[in-house]
């Protein structure tokens, strides 16, 4: 059979986010992937150098919308390694809370977008619904939905009163309940059973090999977790399991983060209980003095690195971001070698990308001319084109034959 | 005698390779920091990975530090300790050798110090491009420290 090469994205119905993937097809078999990123380059870590360190915060924060709290702790955490604070008890509990908040989020988002891409669009409906509880209590807790802005350097901008306790173990108890019930679906439902299993396949071996990170690298039996493994904000004191799986596809992948979510509403509880009291944050002179720090933090999708240098100044020197779907990104093309291209959507959804997280890093003005330029459908539609036939994929000859055909 | 992990760690790569000297600290628990000229940079890498159990590579750092760039390597062991082993080679001519052949996934994290600081890197396969676009003018790197958006302007008029 004539081998061939089709484009998909950077703009794709099944891709939530721009990322290109060319693949080499015999029929329906993907002979060879290769993955193109970059499209949400934003230049961040060069303008964490012109900002200050409060304002590098913000942005940090803006690097996702869905592992935000991620960043921002962990940026928040090198600051202040540098400066030699310790973070008051109180403030480290909150971190932490909000923290799993954002897991149980990011996870039933995931959930409904695994069920979408396999055509369960019931799933859809059912996690992102109640996804909202979730939503709302960080509304209530922090102020916003996403993008929370409750870390400052030195601790947490908002304490939590008794109220919201009792009203977070109360949602506790109702998403417990939906995700026993989706732990039943995923584990007796024969449909999503069979669609899920032996699909992006990744061995122990090629996960340690490739060095994937987070549910993707558990669900291949790598019991490695920074909460448990490099312990920050309450993690050290909080009795919590690492849940891990064998099946080393996407089924084990969907076990592994169903299992997570009950994990989390149990640390929540366990921090709720063992709240400490006290001040929620320690003031952070403006001028950091010059040092640097390694932090990590165990987001959703997995370990999350922040490096950050400083020079005495009130602007960091560097700040360099190791965000989780970098490390796991790799894996796709081999995931998707010798599979078939129907495959191709739940296995890139299967690592839960974020290239938000993981292109962090201007956008192009007009290069020409000063000012904004208009740019029109159809020159956006000649510019897609050649795009496309530098890469090797040109359509022009069946453009013509189409054409010839129709005339 | 209590001597904690990190120490012992300290001491052994110091027993291996005494030109590391004051070159490598301790900054608190499970993060240590190392740094080694760019010749005898294989062979610390090499013994932290292969004897110390250094097994996970957790990111690289470029960084434009003047008259040289500098690369962090930060490996990370099971146990959680960091251990990042800086180097730098002169800003004139910042060649540096792939570790892909350590660690496959560090392949991407190379492209970024290619475009983003300017970096050659021998030994890495031919690829596509990370993260810039494709039509990016050529000897523009935007994480040097002279670099300034209003550049871009200058430079993709002759692009």
């Amino acid at each position: 059979m004539h081998d061939i090469k089709i484009p998909v994205g950077p703009q794709h119905p099944a891709l939530k986010e721009p990322a290109s993937f060319s693949l080499l097809l015999s029929g329906e078999k993907i002979l060879e992937a290769g993955v193109r990123l970059g499209y949400n380059h934003r230049g961040i870590e060069k303008a964490c150098e012109e900002r200050t360190y409060i304002q590098g915060l913000y942005l940090i924060e803006r690097i996702c919308g869905i592992c935000s709290h991620a960043h921002s702790t962990c940026f928040a955490q090198a600051v202040e390694e540098i400066v030699g604070i310790s973070v008051p008890k109180r403030a480290e509990y909150i971190r932490t809370l909000v923290g799993e908040l954002e897991r149980i989020h990011s996870h039933l988002l995931w959930l409904g977008v695994a069920g979408h891409e396999v055509g369960f669009d019931t799933l859809l409906m059912y996690t992102w619904s109640d996804r909202e509880i979730v939503m709302d209590i960080l509304a209530g807790l922090t102020g916003n939905r996403v993008n929370y802005g409750i870390n400052c350097l030195g601790g947490v901008r908002r304490d939590i009163s008794a109220e919201q306790v009792k009203d977070m173990l109360k949602a506790m108890d109702t998403l417990e309940e939906r995700t026993k019930y989706y732990i039943e679906v995923a584990t007796g439902e024969t449909t999503l059973i069979k669609r899920l299993s032996g699909v992006g396949v990744m061995s122990k071996e090629d996960v340690l090999r490739l060095g994937a990170v987070g549910p993707t690298a558990r669900a291949s039996g790598v019991a490695r977790d920074v909460r448990k493994d490099d312990p920050y904000a309450a993690y050290a004191e909080i009795d919590f399991k690492v849940i891990t799986d064998s099946h080393n596809d996407i089924y084990g992948r969907t076990i592994v983060r169903l299992g997570e979510l009950m994990e989390s509403y149990s640390i929540i509880r366990k921090v709720l209980k063992n709240l400490p009291g006290g001040e929620i944050a320690v003031k952070v002179p403006r001028k950091i003095p010059a040092g640097e720090a390694v932090s990590r933090y165990e987001a959703p999708r997995g370990e999350d690195l922040h490096y950050v240098k400083a020079n005495g100044t009130d602007k960091p020197e560097r700040v360099k971001v190791r965000a989780p779907t970098l490390a796991n990104i790799q894996t796709v093309a081999f995931m998707l070698e010798d599979r078939y291209l129907a495959d191709m959507p739940i296995v890139v959804a299967a690592i839960d990308p974020c290239f938000s997280c993981t292109d962090r890093l201007i956008a192009l003005k007009n290069h020409e001319k000063k000012g904004r330029k208009i740019v029109t459908w159809e020159s956006l539609r000649v510019e897609g084109i050649e795009w496309y036939s530098r890469q090797g994929i040109d359509f022009t000859k069946l453009n013509k034959k189409l054409k010839s055909k129709a005339g | 005698m209590n001597m904690s992990e990190e120490e012992r760690i300290r001491q052994e790569l110091l027993k291996n390779f005494n030109f590391l000297g004051n070159g490598i600290r301790v900054q608190r628990q499970r993060r240590i920091y190392a740094e080694v000229s760019p010749d005898k940079f294989f062979n610390v890498f090499d013994y932290a990975i292969e004897a110390l159990g250094f097994c996970i590579l957790s990111g690289i750092t470029g960084m434009d530090e003047g008259e040289k760039l500098s690369f962090i390597y930060h490996l990370s062991s099971e146990n959680g300790i960091v251990l990042s082993i800086k180097t730098g080679v002169a800003k004139n001519d910042p060649v540096i050798k792939t570790i892909t052949s350590y660690f496959p996934g560090a392949e991407i994290y190379e492209r970024e110090l290619v475009d983003l600081l300017g970096t050659k890197v021998e030994g890495l396969k031919k690829g596509k491009r990370y993260p810039l676009p494709d039509n990016w003018p050529e000897g523009q790197y935007p994480l040097r420290k002279d670099w300034k958006k209003e550049m871009l302007q200058e430079g993709s008029k002759n692009a």
